[in-house]
């Protein structure tokens, strides 16, 4: 079982949300996906300003074997985009949850609460196994 | 995993971790960790892939002059068996049918001339034998031989490759060394019950040793001892990529022939022989090759992109990341008359991206080539 920090929220595409102190919100993918990607080679983050609608494609990462698009958690304005995740793919590997990818100003924090708990994402987790 | 076919190492396998996946129907190691790493260590040092999923197969029989398993090769592949005088000798060929298109391709070991050796592929092994067991059925028959064709599905295979690959073999097997060691490259010789082949799909130094099934975990055992990393078909795959290796099945098919697939080097089109698919591959306008590309901005050549040229399109057969060269690079069939320089248009992911037309093999013993 791979790691999953109850402090986050994740979405059924295996991205993980953390909410800010100054309410932006930082989203990444899960060590369950990197691990079914495998060593990660390119990583490809929206424009800042970017105007994202909940669950609209707005990221790619690739591994050596396969390309995955990232979807938006929830709705909102790209805020920032880690740079250095992209000039080093591999840091999704060795720290899922360290290597952020970009982050959103979101339209209604109140939508945060529509993602899963750690609990419920382990469970889907489960359930895509079988 | 149902149904998979499994090879001897197995049990290996697991014990390393391994993720195993359905690869033509064998449940193979991907990785065991890191494919990037594995291709590392394979460029750099020695690594050592189970590739008992292909599968050899002995063609014997003596006869004399027209009956022989020489004769029936002449006829059966589209290089030329002539090339192999010397005992050991291996010879990689393509295996056509009629209409020029590629059923497989292998590698042809001469031990004598009453047995050949040809490894094939996995995917292909069962198409294959159905195939090369009609052309001798009716050879048998219209030269009065009796040649015999003979699986070896009870052989394992392990390739060991990198420039570190021949000290580490002889220090695993201290007793083969003596016989192996003034091996040539693309030979082989048989040392008791192994198979030892200075041959492999990786464009490093290294061997491919077939030996029984059940010793095959107890020779696993002993190259990790001796400080061969295990390495999965993820990292075969790229590093057979930059080496400039064609994949059955993505690179030629049975839709397309070895002259529009960078394999005319392997096609003996000059003597008066005569073999299957000879008449088409003269009849054939050659309207496409395949060629080797590097991408120029930032992305991924994945297979069956399109590419766009000034004589039009092509797709890419071939596209991964590179990790010699630390960017994406591809094989792709365009349109005659593209040549080396130019620079040619990719979709990737809906964008049109500039990649350059550069010869290949992109990286060999440990080399970057482009």
């Amino acid at each position: 079982m791979s790691n999953i920090p109850a402090n986050l929220k994740y979405t059924k595409s295996h991205e993980w949300v953390r909410l800010e102190a100054d309410g932006s919100v930082v989203v990444g993918i899960t060590e369950h996906a990197q691990d079914l990607l495998g060593d990660m080679v390119f990583v490809e983050n929206p424009v800042v300003g970017r105007q994202l609608a909940a669950g609209e494609e707005c990221a790619v990462v690739e591994s050596v074997k396969a390309a995955s698009d990232v979807y938006a958690p929830i709705a909102g304005v790209v805020a920032s985009a880690n740079a250095d995740v992209e000039a080093s793919p591999e840091s999704i590997n060795q720290d899922a949850y360290a290597a952020w990818m970009f982050s959103i100003k979101p339209a209604n924090t109140a939508d945060l609460d529509g993602l899963m708990d750690a609990a419920a994402y382990a469970a889907h987790v489960e359930s895509e196994a079988h | 995993m149902a149904d998979l076919k499994q090879t001897p190492l197995i049990q290996k396998h697991r014990e390393a971790n391994a993720k195993l996946v359905d690869f033509s129907g064998w449940e193979m190691p991907i990785h065991y960790g890191s494919q990037l790493e594995e291709h590392h260590i394979v460029r750099r040092d020695a690594g050592m892939f189970d590739v008992s999923h292909m599968l050899p197969v002995d063609l014997k029989g003596e006869g004399e002059a027209g009956k022989t398993p020489r004769d029936f090769l002449r006829k059966l592949v589209a290089n030329n068996v002539d090339k192999l005088q010397t005992t050991g000798k291996a010879l990689y060929s393509c295996m056509l049918h009629e209409g020029g298109g590629v059923v497989d391709d292998l590698i042809i070991y001469f031990l004598n001339e009453t047995w050949f050796r040809i490894v094939v592929n996995a995917g292909c092994a069962d198409k294959d034998i159905a195939w090369i067991e009609v052309q001798l059925d009716k050879f048998n028959r219209e030269q009065g031989a009796q040649l015999t064709l003979a699986p070896r599905r009870e052989l394992a295979m392990i390739a060991v490759q990198g420039p570190n690959a021949a000290v580490k073999l002889w220090a695993a097997m201290p007793g083969m060394r003596d016989l192996a060691e003034k091996m040539q490259p693309f030979n082989a010789v048989v040392v008791g019950n192994m198979f030892v082949a200075r041959t492999g799909y990786t464009g490093e130094d290294g061997f491919e040793i077939m030996l029984p099934d059940n010793a095959a975990p107890f020779f696993w055992q002993a190259l990790l001892n001796a400080g061969v990393r295990p390495c999965g078909l993820g990292a075969r795959d790229t590093l057979r990529l930059e080496a400039g290796m064609n994949l059955y099945g993505q690179d030629m098919n049975e839709a397309t022939t070895p002259l529009e697939s960078g394999l005319a080097w392997t096609v003996d089109l000059k003597s008066e022989r005569d073999f299957i698919g000879k008449d088409s591959l003269l009849r054939l306008p050659r309207a496409r090759q395949l060629v080797g590309l590097k991408l120029l901005e930032r992305g991924m050549l994945r297979n069956h992109q399109s590419v766009f040229t000034e004589r039009g399109e092509g797709e890419i057969t071939s596209g991964s990341f590179s990790p010699t060269l630390n960017v994406s690079i591809a094989l792709a069939r365009v349109p005659a008359g593209i040549s080396i320089g130019d620079t040619v248009e990719v979709d990737v992911r809906g964008k049109r991206m500039k990649a350059a037309v550069v010869k290949y093999p992109f990286a060999r013993n440990g080399k970057a080539l482009v």
